[in-house]
């Protein structure tokens, strides 16, 4: 009988496989992890049945644990630097090597047929061994990225027979202009997804045309700046069921043959839903896209610095189904207006800036920005660099209260409101008061302890705060420690928090993935008290003086802290600028 | 940037904390004031940097802040490959001409692949086999036997490394590796 006396339901009287294929539903990593700890017999089938890791530092666990927990592993995650090193306060060599987790799912007759990888150190000589290593390996994503050249590349297009999948986004890859592209053999026709726009060397135009005509399943294609356009033209012809197009170079004379078959050539793209790349682009050439425009749902046009705000105005017009915009700064107030007249489904906004270092030119202020949360309901993601903000705008741009992440970057990290010359302190403090969804938070501008104070208070749901130049006291950090009980990752630069604040409440960092703080008040005795105190934590210090570990006097204080939960202890690859303590 | 730092080039050295602070007084202010909302404004510290802002190739007005190290906070994939608006055609490298004494040949390379000083002189030490030294504002490459030096745009013989990197590409016609005795001349003399 299932049902017993005391009227308790006894899961385990099912078969393992009848669970498994119940944990099967269960897809989200969390859900997995709690599926786990229910009792014995779960986490056991849990552990076989489970094929996705998400690690979101490698450093948290070793691979050989990893290998030992999850021994059916077939799709792995890993992140290997702290976010601040895309910003360069990383120096080079400080760690997140793929290398050991190749090695040790090759020695472990892992079946790994996924892997992604943010902010990882990725030799050619891992690439290769991947490649060799995993027959059925079919998808690799390196976002971000360094190490490897297009040797490596070579090795995974020699030997991975059923690669589906290759991104790579915005990695720093040393160009051997080989003929990597040519290494797909031919009978390699299993590509969905082809994106190797960062790459700058030549390819083999040949090649790529011959690989994309046998890979009928190809769904996403993103070029780098060195396909000309006419290329870009008889790939559109082969390939018309594109959904993902990035193009490269998109520089071409409007009269001439190439122009007019792109045209034609575009005009049978109807699957075409995100559009990328025009990294190189000639100015008034971009009335030949239009027709793909009202199906849009992703538009970037972050690297196309060549194109003027009316065009882009005139192009986004078009794009009435837009979701996702990535767009630069020239589009300016007025523009964005546009967008907020055009795109009412508009659920994504990034702004970058065109000049980063020119802060007295950026093109887009609080205008801008107030027009777009009052047009776009839907939005709900933010990415936001502009030259000023006021409180008033802020309080406005609250009233969309859908945010999950919202970062805006004011180029002049102290900018007070130039209207009131107040801190940002209110306008931030109505974001986290009316968007109770918000998970990912960076700020900027003139702060005071007052803004933590507000998201200490609200800002319950936090995950991620980046904070740079702002508070006054110990305070404004205990109060994000004490309130964001969901935090998860904590990045704080240039800010006048102490001792006080990071020794507070040290069991805090062990809810926590990460907390790194550069250029702040603490001091080198405490990070090695917090060290002594917490053996589930590695405290790593990154010192570039020339001063050695014994000649600092515990009262200096440290340029740079980076602390990580962790199960393994210290880590054996750690350069000698970086100090375990 | 590492390249800098390790050249020691001071003035042009990027630095974590707000511009104008050098790593000494930004220390010593942080213990003895605690900060306050009125922060010193990187305007003040025009000083020291200005002279390297304002050569440089971007545009700026007399008033252009030095760059803080990391901020804004755009990845530097993205940094590096932000073509400024004003340019037209796209230049496809900057291809200079490379001679060393006693070599056969010259050689011809692009700077335009190279992020800074250390990567150039790695890369120019593989090509003809020789060992620069290390750098230093105040002697140059004392007591190296072979010294990387180039011709701007004026025609003047100059030491490799001296000016910003940005500044040195732009200016840069040709490089000559000289044999340290002769380039004596050219070193910096305190």
């Amino acid at each position: 009988m299932l049902w017993g006396s005391r009227k308790t339901i006894n899961m385990n009287y099912f078969p393992d496989e009848v669970l498994e294929h119940v944990f099967d539903f269960i897809t989200s990593h969390k859900d997995r992890n709690s599926v786990s700890l229910v009792c014995k017999s779960w986490y056991k089938i849990e552990k076989y049945s489970r094929q996705r890791v998400f690690l979101g530092n490698c450093y948290a666990i070793c691979p050989e644990r990893l290998i030992a927990r999850f021994p059916e592993l077939k799709s792995l995650t890993l992140k290997g630097k702290p976010h601040f090193a895309d910003f360069n306060l990383v120096p080079d060599d400080w760690g997140g090597f793929l290398y050991p987790w190749i090695k040790a799912m090759a020695k472990s007759r892992i079946g790994l047929e996924e892997l992604k990888l943010k902010r990882m150190v990725v030799s050619d000589e891992s690439l290769e061994l991947l490649s060799k290593s995993f027959p059925n390996f079919k998808s690799l994503v390196l976002v971000s990225c360094e190490g490897f050249t297009t040797d490596g590349l070579a090795a995974i297009a020699s030997n991975c027979r059923f690669l589906r999948e290759l991104d790579l986004q915005e990695n720093e890859v040393e160009d051997h202009r080989g003929h990597w592209l040519s290494c797909f053999p031919e009978s390699c026709t299993s590509l969905v997804s082809l994106n190797f726009a960062c790459l700058k060397g030549e390819i083999n135009l040949a090649s790529l045309e011959r690989l994309v005509a046998r890979s009928t399943n190809l769904k996403s294609l993103r070029l780098n700046r060195a396909v000309p356009f006419d290329t870009l033209q008889r790939l559109l012809i082969r390939a018309p069921q594109l959904v993902d197009l990035g193009t490269g170079s998109y520089v071409h004379d409007p009269s001439s043959e190439a122009y007019n078959k792109f045209k034609a050539a575009i005009q049978s793209c109807n699957s075409i839903r995100s559009l990328s790349g025009f990294l190189e682009v000639a100015p008034r050439c971009m009335s030949a896209i239009y027709p793909i425009c009202e199906n849009l749902t992703f538009l970037n046009l972050s690297y196309a610095a060549g194109l003027q705000s009316n065009e882009l105005t005139k192009l986004i017009q078009h794009c009435r189904k837009l979701q996702r915009l990535w767009i630069l700064d020239c589009i300016g107030d007025k523009g964005l207006g546009v967008v907020a007249s055009t795109c009412k489904e508009l659920q994504e906004l990034r702004v970058f800036p065109s000049n980063p270092f020119d802060a007295g030119n950026a093109a887009v202020t609080e205008e801008g920005l107030i027009l777009v949360s009052e047009g776009c309901p839907k939005l709900n993601s933010l990415l936001y660099f502009c030259q000023q903000m006021t409180n008033a705008a802020l309080i406005t741009v609250a009233n969309c209260t859908n945010f999950i992440r919202f970062r805006l970057c004011i180029l002049d990290p102290i900018k007070p409101d130039p209207v009131t010359n107040q801190p940002l302190d209110e306008g931030f403090g109505a974001i986290v008061r009316s968007c109770k969804g918000l998970k990912r938070l960076s700020l900027s501008g003139l702060l005071t302890d007052q803004v933590f104070y507000y998201i200490g208070m609200y800002a319950k749901k936090h995950e991620m705060l980046s904070i740079a130049f702002a508070g006054d006291s110990d305070k404004g950090m205990l109060y994000v420690l004490n309130g964001c009980k969901k935090l998860r990752k904590l990045e704080i630069r240039d800010c006048p928090f102490g001792d006080a604040a990071l020794l507070e409440d040290m069991g805090e960092y062990e809810t926590m993935r990460s907390l790194w703080m550069s250029t702040c008040d603490v001091t080198l005795g405490a990070c090695k008290m917090l060290a002594k105190k917490m053996p589930n934590l590695n405290v790593e210090i990154i010192n570039e003086s020339e001063q050695t570990e014994s000649n600092l006097d515990d009262s200096q204080k440290v340029d740079k802290m980076y602390l990580y939960r962790t199960l393994v202890g210290h880590r054996e690859d750690a350069p000698e600028f970086v100090w375990l303590l | 940037m590492a390249s800098e730092k390790d050249l020691n080039l001071e003035a042009t050295e990027l630095r974590l904390g707000l511009p104008g602070t050098s790593d000494e007084s930004a220390k010593n202010q942080m213990s003895a004031t605690p900060r306050s909302n009125k922060r010193a404004l990187p305007e003040e510290s025009m000083s020291s940097n200005a002279t390297a802002s304002k050569n440089c190739d971007q545009e700026t007005t007399p008033h252009t802040k030095a760059q803080v190290v990391g901020w804004p906070p755009i990845r530097s994939y993205r940094k590096n490959n932000l073509q400024p608006k004003k340019s037209e055609a796209e230049p496809s490298g900057i291809y200079v001409k490379v001679s060393m004494d006693g070599a056969p040949y010259l050689r011809k390379i692009d700077l335009k692949v190279f992020k800074g000083y250390t990567e150039l002189l790695k890369a120019l030490e593989d090509m003809f086999k020789f060992k620069a030294g290390e750098y230093s504002e105040r002697e140059g490459y004392n007591g190296s036997e072979f010294v990387p030096t180039y011709e701007d745009k004026y025609g003047d013989w100059m030491l490799v490394g001296d000016v910003p990197w940005e500044m040195f590409t732009n200016s840069c016609k040709k490089l000559r590796i000289m044999k340290g005795s002769e380039a004596r001349g050219l070193g910096c003399v305190v």
